[in-house]
């Protein structure tokens, strides 16, 4: 019989983050293709900034190492982003694949122990593999950070989070709603973001209607944010209202990502999808 | 005095899904409704193994996950030692574990890292779980330096044992064992069984033991109830039935009720499929 800790949920969540911190050793193989993959991403988007130069687009106003910095920063957030939230949709469809989905979902914890336990390892996973592929694209490029705030530039990162998690728990739902398509759902998810959150050019390039969807990403602000600190050194004082914006983005996306989550197992429970062949 | 582990009242449940008729355009699909559970009603006692027999597709299953809060009925109401299996999934879920046909296993970890996640959900931790996984595995004959070693790498048998002592570490009240020996060789099956009798035999525990094996059933169950197509055909002990019934065999009295054979079920069922 277990001995009983003294937190359950606490301690359940860490066993969510646990159980994928044995899987990625288990899968490291594969660990090391994902981490080339990643890499070679940065780096087709860093080579692309300096083959500008040689397409003529250098001289006059544009400033060269200003656009690599600036679409290196866009690709390093976007790999990190992107991580995150799909290491949380896939969460789900790994478990139905495994076979393993209706033993989780039998377990005695609460739906949001379970949830922030994907997200706590995403996101600590999306950090480690983001930092070694940066530490790669500062040895590639040269990059030159002395102008950079890091400390604001981190703050915003940290705030992100909050929004990040509510994205990444509503991608969750999907593979709940379809088995058999929520993970490609996923993936149209994942380029619609891409499309108008500002990850590689500036809002004001897009269409009007666009415009203002990318508005409501979070994403947009902790891109427009880390990159006003990296690229300006912009101070914490500067960044307060990204901040106050993907705070109070992620104070209601994540109560409300954990309820369409709920209305998903409701329905899957109902429809008999909440098993490992769908 | 005696205490109810489940108590099931009018539960109904089926199953939609939208299929399109011969000859209909492509576009037209309409709702198909097939009924997996009719009305039930079972009360059963806490303690004992309770059988329910039946041919795939005789609601068996739908009933185990209905108690298992992985189905939501219809209609009517389960409840499991006094609580809602709608209204108070995670009080349920504290009491009910389950061994089903599949060993649930994340099957590139080892069998002490699928221990370890069951522990932690189950409010333990490493403290002392590695030395009561090893006595538990010892007991069942597994050797124990599989313990490490991927679930991949074992076979049916020794997944379906590591199962079963995954539902010992978390200790329930209530067990669901959904045909844990479908599908395994005759040495598995009677270890698998063998196991069984020695949880009876040590803890104060509630079985529901799903099976279409009709010799198991009546060597392991208390008391057996016999489902077809969604209904409860018959309710007793095995003795009892085969008395009724003018049988020899659990066979036969399904035979008697049903007019027809398990095996023939399955096997039209296998042809269908």
């Amino acid at each position: 019989m277990i001995t009983a800790t003294r937190h359950p949920e606490l301690n359940a969540m860490f066993g969510f983050a646990e159980r994928s911190l044995h899987s990625v050793r288990r899968y490291w193989v594969w660990e090391v293709v994902w981490l080339f993959y990643s890499m070679v991403s940065v780096l087709s988007i860093g080579f692309l900034a300096s083959g500008l130069g040689t397409l003529g687009a250098a001289g006059g106003s544009f400033d060269l190492h200003r656009a690599q910095l600036y679409l290196l920063i866009g690709s390093l957030l976007w790999g990190y982003l992107s991580l995150v939230f799909m290491e949380a949709a896939f969460a789900i469809a790994w478990e139905r694949w495994e076979g393993t989905i209706e033993y989780t979902f039998m377990a005695p914890i609460r739906r949001l122990t379970h949830l922030m336990g994907i997200c706590l390892f995403a996101i600590g996973y999306g950090l480690v593999r983001t930092f070694v592929v940066l530490l790669v694209a500062i040895a590639m490029f040269n990059l030159d950070f002395s102008h950079a705030n890091i400390g604001a530039a981190l703050a915003v990162l940290g705030a992100s989070t909050l929004p990040l998690i509510g994205l990444a728990i509503f991608t969750s739902v999907l593979p709940m709603v379809s088995p058999q398509k929520g993970e490609q759902m996923s993936f149209a998810v994942q380029g619609f973001l891409l499309l108008i959150s500002g990850v590689y050019y500036p809002l004001t390039v897009l269409p009007l209607p666009l415009r203002l969807v990318g508005y409501a990403s979070p994403l947009t602000y902790a891109l427009d944010g880390i990159r006003k600190s990296l690229l300006d050194g912009a101070g914490l004082r500067a960044e307060l209202p990204a901040i106050a914006i993907l705070l109070g983005m992620g104070a209601v996306m994540i109560p409300g990502a954990v309820w369409v989550f709920s209305w998903a197992e409701r329905r899957a429970k109902r429809l008999g999808l909440l098993k490992r062949s769908g | 005095m005696s205490t109810t582990a489940i108590e099931i009242q009018g539960v109904r449940k089926a199953f939609r899904r939208r299929e399109r008729r011969a000859g209909a355009p492509w576009w037209r699909r309409d709702w198909k409704e097939k009924v997996a559970l009719h009305e039930l009603d079972l009360t059963v006692e806490a303690g004992g193994v309770t059988g329910i027999l039946g041919p795939n597709g005789s609601g068996k299953s739908t009933l185990i996950r209905i108690l298992a809060t992985l189905l939501t009925p219809d209609s009517g109401r389960a409840m499991v030692f006094g609580w809602d299996v709608v209204a108070q999934p995670v009080d349920v879920r504290r009491h009910v574990n389950r061994v089903s046909v599949e060993a649930s296993f994340f099957k590139e970890l080892s069998p002490w890292e699928n221990m370890l996640y069951a522990a932690r959900l189950y409010g333990g931790g490493t403290s002392g779980t590695r030395e009561q996984v090893s006595g538990i595995l010892e007991r069942l004959g597994l050797p124990l330096d599989t313990l490490d070693h991927p679930m991949k790498q074992l076979s049916r048998g020794q997944q379906q044992k590591v199962a079963i002592a995954r539902s010992f570490l978390t200790a329930p009240s209530l067990l669901l064992m959904d045909e844990p020996t479908t599908g395994l060789d005759p040495r598995s099956k009677k270890e698998v069984q063998s196991m069984l009798e020695m949880l009876r035999a040590e803890r104060e525990v509630t079985v529901l033991l799903c099976t279409h094996d009709m010799d198991e059933a009546a060597a392991l169950c208390d008391r057996v109830l016999m489902m077809d197509n969604g209904r409860v055909l018959a309710d007793g002990s095995a003795p009892e039935l085969c008395r009724e019934h003018g049988a020899a065999t659990l066979e036969e009295v399904f035979m008697d009720l049903t007019g027809k054979t398990l095996e023939a079920e399955e096997e039209a069922e296998e042809v269908a499929t």
